[in-house]
């Protein structure tokens, strides 16, 4: 079951304007530069980005944004990036922010086949507003759809060409779970190797997950806030 | 009166052998610099990792190594990598057993603001309201007072809510004060030098004091 495709083109070729995107990572980890990088190219329009950040202005879905290309972010941090904070402010971009272990556990959801999950996160805040409220156990929780969309598109260190995936460090974030989430999931990885390479008790994320993979070439990845200690 | 260290280094005391913590940004993140060397603390990152280190060597830098704050970290012997709906889950199970995190403004019923001003640019709530929704120890760091010379420590929140009846205690420049089930701030230490009197007439909520309140040692 070989699922390789030649490159983030062919990766994304069918993504049509007005469809939901998954797109994985943290800050600037484990960003799917080349999917991105191609969806800027391709042009698509109105998207609905789901990710747990939208980037800076020169990078990640900054990009996508400078283009406008994205009708509306979901997203649970927003961070610095004054092309966002502008469309936002004119009311080009739509945005929804939601809790970050909410995002995290609707892509769950879609990726085990459950319709939704009870969470106490945005309880008595205006996050409640309008959602149906379930009392457990004498706490409330609020009842959350899993998510629903069109692609998934995530980034991964290893991957076989059978789309099994394993990730490095902290860039396995929202990769994992919204792999598994997707309609269509892409994954891109820094090395593509065949079936039988990657050891089979350390996948992440089981090849039935993923529809397509490539291996990308010459990764940026940025690192957003360096931070370091002086040696003694 | 203390300074954000202080403030973190008399958090750090709180921290107890075996405990699981989760750090939020800005003050708390101070905290990991003064946890006692005689205890076992993890610490959790909520974009997926168990075992934070400190900020790596000039030069060892690890684009695929962050914190939740989006910091180049290490991580110890022992870590762990897992992905963010499991991160939550270990939140939400209460398997993380102290959240320190900034405010706002909190309130004499343990209500938290700290993700919203309205008229202002918003960033997003990040973790914070799945952190405060399910820990059951929450502390927060913060000033007393906010730039405008305002308390903090409020009857009601007057700024959208990130979490309702969930901070325990309350650690800053003036005082150490815990936020008792039945409402009300109850003063148990005073930050060096700081009288009573000041504490009173920096917050605005319910101030509860019974008997001597002791100076904090730091």
């Amino acid at each position: 079951m070989n699922k390789t495709v030649s490159g983030a083109e062919e990766a994304i070729h069918d993504i049509k304007d007005g469809m939901t995107l998954m797109l994985g990572g943290f800050g600037m980890s484990g960003l799917p530069e080349k999917c991105i990088a191609a969806l800027v190219k391709k042009g698509v329009k109105n998207l609905t980005c789901i990710s747990n950040n939208a980037g800076v202005d020169d990078f990640g879905i900054g990009l996508m944004l400078k283009q406008r290309q994205v009708k509306k972010m979901i997203s649970s941090y927003v961070g610095e990036n004054a092309e966002f904070e502008r469309q936002l402010l004119t009311g080009e971009l739509e945005v929804e922010l939601i809790p970050q272990g909410t995002l995290a556990t609707r892509c769950m959801a879609a990726g085990y086949g459950m319709p939704a999950i009870f969470t106490p996160a945005g309880i008595g805040t205006e996050v409640a507003i309008g959602k149906e409220i379930r009392n457990f156990n004498g706490k409330d929780y609020l009842m959350e759809l899993a998510f629903d969309a069109d692609f998934a598109i995530v980034k991964a260190w290893k991957g076989d060409t059978m789309g099994n995936l394993v990730f490095r460090g902290t860039s396995r974030n929202f990769n994992a779970v919204m792999a598994m989430a997707g309609k269509i999931t892409v994954a891109e990885v820094e090395e593509l190797v065949e079936p039988g390479e990657l050891d089979p008790n350390f996948i992440h994320t089981p090849g039935i997950y993923v529809h397509r993979i490539f291996q990308g070439e010459n990764y940026e990845k940025r690192i957003e806030q360096r931070t370091v200690r002086k040696r003694t | 009166m203390l300074d954000k260290e202080g403030i973190a280094k008399r958090i750090a005391k709180e921290i107890k052998d075996g405990y699981y913590v989760n750090l939020g940004i800005g003050i708390p993140t101070l905290v990991a610099n003064y946890i006692p060397e005689n205890i076992d603390v993890v610490l959790q990152s909520e974009n997926g990792l168990l075992g934070m280190g400190p900020f790596p060597y000039e030069g060892e830098e690890d684009p695929d190594l962050i914190n939740a704050g989006k910091q180049t970290i290490t991580m110890l012997p022992g870590s762990a990598i897992f992905d963010s709906a499991m991160s939550f889950g270990m939140i939400r199970a209460k398997k993380v057993n102290l959240t320190i995190l900034g405010a706002m403004e909190v309130s004499e019923n343990g209500d938290i603001a700290n993700w919203k001003i309205p008229g202002k640019m918003v960033k997003g709530m990040g973790g914070a309201m799945d952190l405060v929704a399910s820990a059951e120890n929450i502390i927060v760091a913060m000033q007393h007072v906010n730039k405008a010379g305002e308390s903090k420590l409020l009857p009601q929140c007057t700024l959208p809510l990130t979490g309702i009846n969930c901070v325990k205690k309350i650690v800053t420049e003036l005082a150490v004060l815990d936020v008792l089930p039945e409402g009300g701030f109850k003063l148990l230490e005073r930050a060096p030098g700081v009288s009573v009197e000041e504490i009173k007439k920096a917050t605005a909520g319910k101030l509860i004091v019974e008997g001597e309140i002791p100076e904090m040692t730091v």
